[in-house]
């Protein structure tokens, strides 16, 4: 239900009919009565009915009608709370963290921690250095440990291989989860499988009966095994937790975690030319409809933002873009993290194509198109002054951090 | 012919190792070239050229063996091993006799468990430092060496690690060239017996045919059908996204570019 207040034309009109059978009850709640030693009682809350602007209006006419205000917010559903007390084991769980959120892939995984815990068992969440994620509870970890420290920042393997060990050592967890993915996990997983010397069950797609089936070779056969320590799982593992809120109680290590010397050394981020990158695995995406009308600021806004080039089918159609660069149904559906539309309106095969993508930003002139609705910011105003604005800011943005750099 | 391309390192002094395996094709389940191994081979004939070392532990009988001496090879060094054998001993101690600087290796095999284990066992065991999916190597001096490693969604990212190292590449290695037919068939193989180490993993462990994963299905968790209707019916929604309106052009800009900071994709 939406929040926005509305009259009730059909209740006002029952009030005001008093040959109505609901007549008695669409009157006002009632503000003042003879109380039992004889004195008037006064209920100075119940006055007056909440106005369209949220505020409260008091009518002191008599001619207020309408009855008890119905208002229904969009309930708040409170998931049962499962709650381990002492934990019997722990299931430790290793999320990627991509972006400092927990992807679809972590929370399949935490998932299968739940099948694998139990009743008796705690899952317990190792993140390395900051989040930005606020669901732990709901996404089905018991126990959270955060590895604080710069030398987990960056690229940083063999660091977090310590830092995982040192857990195993106080912790000592039943099972490893580890996401068997490019981003991180599949990598981390192996090196520390190969530093506790145990084999690990890779590519996992599925656990039951005490036997985990993964992917082998090229993808052409299945492993099926007695459930190893360490699991590295394939994404759709298992379904994620739903049906039950988590504790998430922050627990720490009790010992220091073993400094090793960086062997490999992280230079940075390289610049990639982002018309090279494949839409269909860029990062970022600059997209562009029908309400752009000057597309040569369009591209210079692109290169400003290092962002790939998009179009949706209307652009691609009047020529303004190559039939590569189409978003949506027909053309390519992305996966991008963060995309921004600018003047396109949102056709429902446009919002297909950007189904799996994570932020939208919207530019639009028109407040109530579907890509508004599907956007997690929006700014309504005439793109081409955006756009400017946008090159200025980005400009200074990068002045400011190279001035803080020097 | 491969462009000659152009690499700051002193081929005549650089030694590599590129380790090989029996490849199966995705459809045919035929043995051929594995095509990451290719790639690994590929990048160690830029690198160090006639000086390339490769490597495999295994069956030297198999024809497909000879498709790697096919891209210009003049021998190729096998650990000659039954089928079923753990190769990690075997190349251990070889590639800790033969001195060399860089081991490039694919990221997993295309038979058999294909966990993708072997150069992370490999590297633990020698000690050495790993790169996991480069992509290019920039330059090699005084010990150290600059690459490039791929990251998923096409990024890079450049590493300094020390010599010598183990490296995997992956797809964003350069494409592998052609496979000549007489170059293959002239090769030589040089055998070499090495003891044998039966690998425990298929004693609890079966192989069968790749089942098709299940799909999916969106499940709606309705009471009423009144929900359920709704959550079939539904368009996208409003709600949770932030709607700047009337604002200046310039705070619009800022509301965006604040976001794309957050979120890492504006550097």
């Amino acid at each position: 239900m939406s929040d926005i207040i509305r009259r009730d034309p059909r209740a006002e009109w029952i009030a005001r009919n008093r040959l109505h059978p609901l007549h008695a009850a669409m009157q006002p709640t009632q503000t003042s009565w003879m109380g039992p030693n004889g004195v008037i009682r006064k209920n100075v809350h119940g006055i007056g009915f909440i106005g369209p602007n949220g505020i409260k209006r008091i009518d002191r006419s008599g001619a207020q009608q309408g009855g008890a205000v119905k208002r229904s917010a969009a309930a708040q559903v409170q998931l049962p709370l499962h709650q381990v007390a002492e934990p019997a084991f722990y299931i430790a769980v290793v999320p990627d963290m991509v972006g400092g959120r927990l992807s679809s892939h972590d929370r399949d995984l935490l998932g299968l921690a739940h099948s694998l815990a139990g009743k008796d068992g705690a899952v317990l969440a190792v993140v390395f250095g900051e989040h930005k994620e606020s669901t732990f509870e709901t996404a089905g970890v018991d126990r959270l440990l955060v590895l604080e420290g710069s030398e987990f920042n960056g690229y940083s393997p063999e660091q977090r291989v310590q830092g995982l060990r040192a857990v195993d050592n106080q912790f000592d967890p039943r099972h490893w989860l580890l996401p068997d993915s490019r981003s991180g996990g599949g990598e981390l997983g192996r090196r520390f499988a190969a530093s506790l010397g145990e084999r690990p069950a890779t590519r996992v797609w599925q656990v039951k009966d005490e036997r985990s089936t993964g992917r082998a070779g090229a993808g052409r056969e299945d492993l099926s095994r007695p459930v190893s320590r360490l699991i590295l799982a394939a994404a759709e593992c298992a379904e994620p937790v739903s049906e039950t809120r988590h504790e998430a109680l922050p627990v720490e290590l009790s010992t220091a975690i073993a400094r090793s010397i960086a062997r490999i050394e992280d230079l940075g981020a390289v610049a990639v030319d982002p018309a090279l990158i494949p839409m269909a695995e860029a990062e970022f995406i600059f997209s562009g409809g029908n309400g752009v009308k000057d597309w040569e600021l369009f591209h210079r806004t692109a290169a400003a933002l290092g962002a790939t080039e998009g179009a949706s089918r209307v652009a691609v159609d009047d020529g303004f873009m190559t039939r590569d660069r189409q978003v949506g149904a027909s053309g390519t559906w992305v996966t991008a993290r963060v995309y921004v539309a600018v003047g396109i309106s949102g056709a429902i095969q446009h919002l297909q194509g950007i189904g799996a993508c994570d932020k939208v930003v919207a530019i639009n002139l028109d407040p109530t198109c579907d890509m508004i609705k599907r956007a997690d910011l929006s700014v309504i105003g005439e793109s081409a002054e955006i756009l400017d604005a946008l090159i200025e800011a980005v400009a200074a943005y990068r002045n400011e951090a190279k001035r803080d750099a020097a | 012919m491969q462009p000659d391309k152009k690499i700051p390192v002193d081929k005549s002094a650089l030694h590599v190792i590129s380790l090989v395996s029996i490849g199966a094709h995705p459809t045919s389940g035929r043995p051929r070239r594995a095509e990451q191994d290719a790639r690994a081979v590929e990048l160690g004939l830029q690198l160090a050229g006639d000086n390339l070392h490769v490597l495999h532990a295994g069956n030297a009988e198999e024809p497909a063996l000879r498709a790697y001496l096919g891209m210009g090879l003049s021998e190729l060094h096998v650990l000659e091993q039954p089928e079923g054998a753990d190769a990690l001993p075997g190349l251990t101690d070889y590639i800790r006799e033969s001195g060399v600087q860089l081991v490039l290796a694919g990221s997993q095999a295309e038979t058999g468990e294909g966990s993708g284990m072997l150069p992370y066992l490999l590297a633990e065991k020698l000690g050495w430092p790993l790169v996991v999916g480069m992509a290019e190597v920039e330059s090699m001096n005084n010990g150290t060496a600059q690459v490039l490693q791929a990251l998923p969604r096409g990024q890079r990212r450049r590493l300094k690690v020390r010599l010598p190292f183990l490296a995997t590449v992956d797809n964003a290695a350069p494409k592998p060239r052609q496979s000549a037919y007489g170059p293959a068939q002239r090769g030589v193989l040089d055998v070499e017996q090495i003891d044998v180490v039966i690998d425990e993993l298929f004693t609890g462990a079966e192989l069968s045919p790749a089942k098709p994963r299940p799909k999916r299905l969106k499940v709606i968790k309705a009471k009423s059908g009144a929900d359920r209707m709704k959550a079939a019916t539904a368009k996208a929604s409003g709600g949770g996204g932030q709607v700047l309106k009337g604002v200046s052009a310039q705070e619009g800009a800022a509301a965006i570019l604040k976001l794309l900071v957050e979120e890492g994709v504006v550097r």
